[in-house]
């Protein structure tokens, strides 16, 4: 790719990029919330044309204006938010994209070649399930199977391993391997750099628009890397202050909840959460977290047990309700639940809070107090945007999550339900979320962390319950000495 | 070889929306020509003698002001329908409910009560009428998963009907020599009308403070907001705690009882008697789909939309008489005209760029 360039709204998402992969390599592309690493990526993929500069495929230029000519070039691109239709099933999502996909019972063809393909990869799947049904690490898996069916020479994969558990992330990082010992080209965005060390080959660093650095993983550290995609030094570690807890605030006890698929996902789940302390729920996805944090919010019904929060009933009240009692919540899938695309910014700033005696007087709603809130959330959170009167649709996967958790958790909730908070963010913004976090917890709110992130677990909760299959494998203190089998709790064998 | 390629456009200026809205118009227009031409009339003629019929003269104006009125009133109440994608296309049905509670209103009450009670007693019960037709899909969509285009669809039959039970049966008037239709409303429940025309006066005002209100509605109170939230992301409705059931029912109350004050409109300032709902209608509840669209769901555009939805039918009436045209042509001319309109939505929400490559193939 040379010189490529491409501006939304004057802004430029991208400025004179040049980049190059050969065959048998995985290039690492590395930068932080809306540098630009989608948009040139989609770029390349032909979803968006670029305002100057030119694509080469094996020195020939080539010019991409449809995914459906990139497929033909053998590109193949799967995205940060999944590009599946919900209500169809894993086979007709593939048919979908397939491009030899008959006219005529598309699906009979397909099976087989799907179910080999699966075989190879090693992916368990049920191939007619619906897609909302499944976990986000299972979506992905259906991407990865459409763009190498097509036959792509060049994948890739825009921040991947952000959805993944741990083990899901070894059996990509082989599959990857595989591919590359195969001669295929990867092209892995991310701005995890342990990753980016791990499995790249070189790695190309994007700053607000603008190539900043290449590097070759073996010649250089996490470190410099870490320097040149936020143009400072970040801090890797947080003091967490002891901190004895409080009066109890959240106590579960024994609930039951089904799940999409009308199975039980959480079955017989209880503990309790006090002031000044973050408790961590661990797990491979898929296994109740996303059903137990809706259950506690209000979204989902709890079929029996109950929920009270600061000793008051909340069990299968309505979410506004539970949320009036103190409870926040940062949802798992932000574009699905977080957000009303069309609107602007500053009416997504008060989705949760627009009902509160702060923002409406009777019936109407107090708009200056409104646009003024929603500043305060851009600065504090560093949301890139131009105006706050700007649909939330134009803004980056990284910054609309910013906006969320600054709306969340800008209101001092008592309690903090969070779900991957820090999935898609940059290092920076991590960072300051977790310290965010943490002065929750020194101001006496709890929260409830959900996360695939062991490391991130280990460096803020003060307690952590591993969920396998809907249950609890057991609760362990941040100082136990079992806290090295969480594994192994993970995999489904009980702590205690 | 000539490619063609679509992106999405981000610098969508009032301007331009404006200027698209016009060249769809004129580009609606240059194809109903081409019916015209092909009926063997000059298409010229045709379409001025439309405008010349609606907006030429003092009758027209005045005609096409009447029409505006039941057009401005539905379409604003579909605006905010629409906002929360709640396809309502049974205002129709509801104008006829707001027609049946009025007359009924009016034929009990109109011989004892002056005229500054009975009439906001029947633009009330009107409303009533509406609103309770309106949230019945809303019930049946929110509880039971009910798409409300078939429930809207099917209920404006089953009010239409009834609307004819009921003036073939209890309420056939004595004064009807057995024709269909009920008695007239006594004097005290007529619309004034402004001198020399059938503009009733104050359906004309009621319209337009509802326009009003609906606007600061959608825009500046809570209702509006969540409305607005439901519409863009049922999901993050339901996040933000929402009540569906609420929100719904208040919508399509207003939405239905928008239609109703219509329906009141054209039995207590028009007809002054119910009469068969083809009489009483006209269709203005499905003419109102397309003001609302054109009014790119504002309610204040709505009244523009509605004059010119309702000049159309006019200057269609017009030519219907001057040219010997049959009177499917007016829907026609609509047709064609929301044709252009929604592909002019296409390309003002979409870049089309064409790339003339001049290699010649292999």
């Amino acid at each position: 790719m040379k010189d490529i360039c491409k501006s939304f709204h004057g802004i430029h998402a991208n400025k004179d990029i040049n980049l190059y992969v050969r065959s048998g390599e995985i290039l690492g592309l590395l930068g932080e919330n809306g540098a630009g690493k989608t948009t040139l990526m989609n770029i390349l993929y032909g979803l968006y044309q670029p305002d100057s500069g030119q694509i080469e495929i094996n020195g020939s230029p080539i010019r991409i204006s449809n995914p459906v000519e990139s497929i033909t070039h053998g590109i193949g691109m799967v995205h940060q938010h999944f590009m599946l239709i919900q209500n169809h099933s894993v086979l007709e999502n593939i048919a979908l994209g397939y491009k030899d996909t008959p006219f005529f019972s598309p699906k009979k063809k397909l099976r087989k070649q799907v179910e080999e393909f699966s075989k190879q990869f090693d992916f368990k799947m049920d191939l007619d399930q619906r897609v909302w049904q499944l976990s986000a690490g299972e979506q992905q898996r259906i991407e990865i199977i459409k763009a190498l069916l097509n036959g792509a020479d060049l994948l890739i994969l825009d921040e991947p391993t952000s959805v993944l558990t741990p083990l899901e992330i070894k059996e990509l990082i082989s599959i990857l391997r595989q591919m590359k010992a195969d001669g295929h080209m990867i092209i892995f965005i991310s701005h995890k750099l342990d990753e980016i060390m791990d499995i790249c080959d070189r790695v190309t660093v994007l700053q607000k628009g603008r190539v900043v650095g290449h590097a070759d993983t073996a010649d250089t550290n996490k470190k410099a890397l870490a320097r040149m995609m936020v143009g400072r030094d970040v801090v890797f570690n947080i003091d967490r202050e002891k901190l004895e807890p409080g009066k109890k605030v959240l106590s579960v006890q024994e609930i039951h909840v089904t799940g999409d698929k009308g199975m039980p996902a959480v079955r017989g789940v209880s503990f309790e959460l006090f002031e000044n302390e973050i408790f961590g729920i661990a797990g491979v996805a898929g296994n109740g977290q996303r059903e137990l944090a809706e259950a506690i919010t209000g979204i989902r019904k709890i079929d029996s047990g109950s929920v009270r929060m600061n000793d008051k009933d909340i069990t299968n009240k309505s979410p506004r309700h539970i949320y009036d009692n103190g409870v926040s919540h940062v949802p798992e899938e932000r574009i699905r639940f977080g957000i009303a695309p069309g609107l602007f910014l500053y009416d997504n700033a008060i989705l949760k809070q627009h009902h509160l005696k702060k923002f409406s007087k009777r019936y109407f709603l107090k708009y200056s107090q409104v646009k003024n809130h929603t500043k305060t959330i851009i600065s504090d959170f560093k949301v890139a945007t131009h105006s706050i009167n700007n649909q939330i649709r134009n803004l980056s996967g990284g910054n609309i999550q910013k906006l969320i958790l600054g709306r969340e958790i800008s209101e001092q909730p008592r309690l903090l339900v969070a779900s991957h908070p820090t999935y898609g963010l940059d290092v920076g913004a991590t960072q300051f979320l977790r310290e965010h976090l943490l002065a929750l917890r020194k101001q006496g709110s709890s929260v409830l962390l959900f996360s695939e992130d062991l490391e991130e677990i280990f460096e803020l909760c003060d307690r952590v319950a591993v969920i396998f299959a809907g249950e609890f494998m057991g609760i362990l203190k941040s100082d136990d000495e079992k806290l090295c089998d969480i594994g192994l709790m993970m995999a489904g064998s009980k702590g205690f | 070889m000539i490619k063609i390629t679509t992106s999405d456009r981000y610098d969508i200026t009032p301007l331009r929306s404006l200027m698209t809205n016009i060249f769809s118009l004129v580009a609606g227009l240059f194809v109903i020509g081409i019916i015209f031409l092909i009926a063997g009339v000059n298409p010229l003629y045709a379409i001025s003698e439309i405008f010349l019929g609606s907006f030429g003269s003092l009758y027209g104006i005045k005609e096409t002001v009447t029409k505006a009125i039941p057009l401005i009133l539905i379409g604003a109440g579909l605006t905010l329908a629409f906002r929360a994608k709640f396809w309502n296309i049974g205002a129709e049905g509801q104008l006829l409910m707001g027609a049946i509670f009025s007359t009924w209103t009016g034929l009990t009450f109109g011989d004892h009560l002056p005229s500054y009670l009975i009439v906001p007693l029947m633009f009330f019960s009107g409303f009533i009428g509406g609103a309770l037709w309106g949230i019945i899909p809303a019930i049946l969509k929110i509880k039971y998963s009910i798409n409300e285009v078939i429930s809207t669809l099917m209920l404006n039959y089953i009010c239409a009907e009834f609307l004819t039970m009921l003036i073939v049966g209890p309420w056939k008037g004595s004064t009807r020599f057995g024709f269909p239709g009920t008695d007239n409303l006594p004097e005290a429940a007529i619309l004034g009308v402004i001198p020399g025309s059938r503009i009733h006066y104050s359906t004309l005002i009621l319209s337009l403070i509802c326009a009003v209100i609906l606007c600061v509605v959608i825009y500046r109170t809570r209702f509006g907001y969540e409305t607005r939230v439901v519409g863009e992301n049922p999901d993050a409705g339901k996040y933000a705690g929402i009540n569906f059931l609420k929100t719904s029912l208040i919508l399509m109350a207003i939405s239905g009882g928008l239609a109703g004050f219509a329906g009141v409109g054209e039995i207590a300032g028009i007809h002054h008697y119910l009469g068969y709902p083809a009489s009483v209608s006209s269709g203005y509840g499905f003419t109102a789909i397309i003001v609302a669209w054109l009014a790119k769901l504002n309610p204040l555009y709505a009244v523009f939309s509605g004059l010119f939805f309702a000049g159309i039918l006019v200057g269609g009436d017009a030519i219907q008489i001057s040219l010997g045209l049959p009177a499917a042509t007016v829907e026609i001319v609509n047709g064609t005209l929301l044709i252009f309109l929604i592909m002019g939505e296409y390309f003002l929400n979409n870049k089309i760029s064409v790339h003339v490559s001049t290699k010649s193939k292999g």
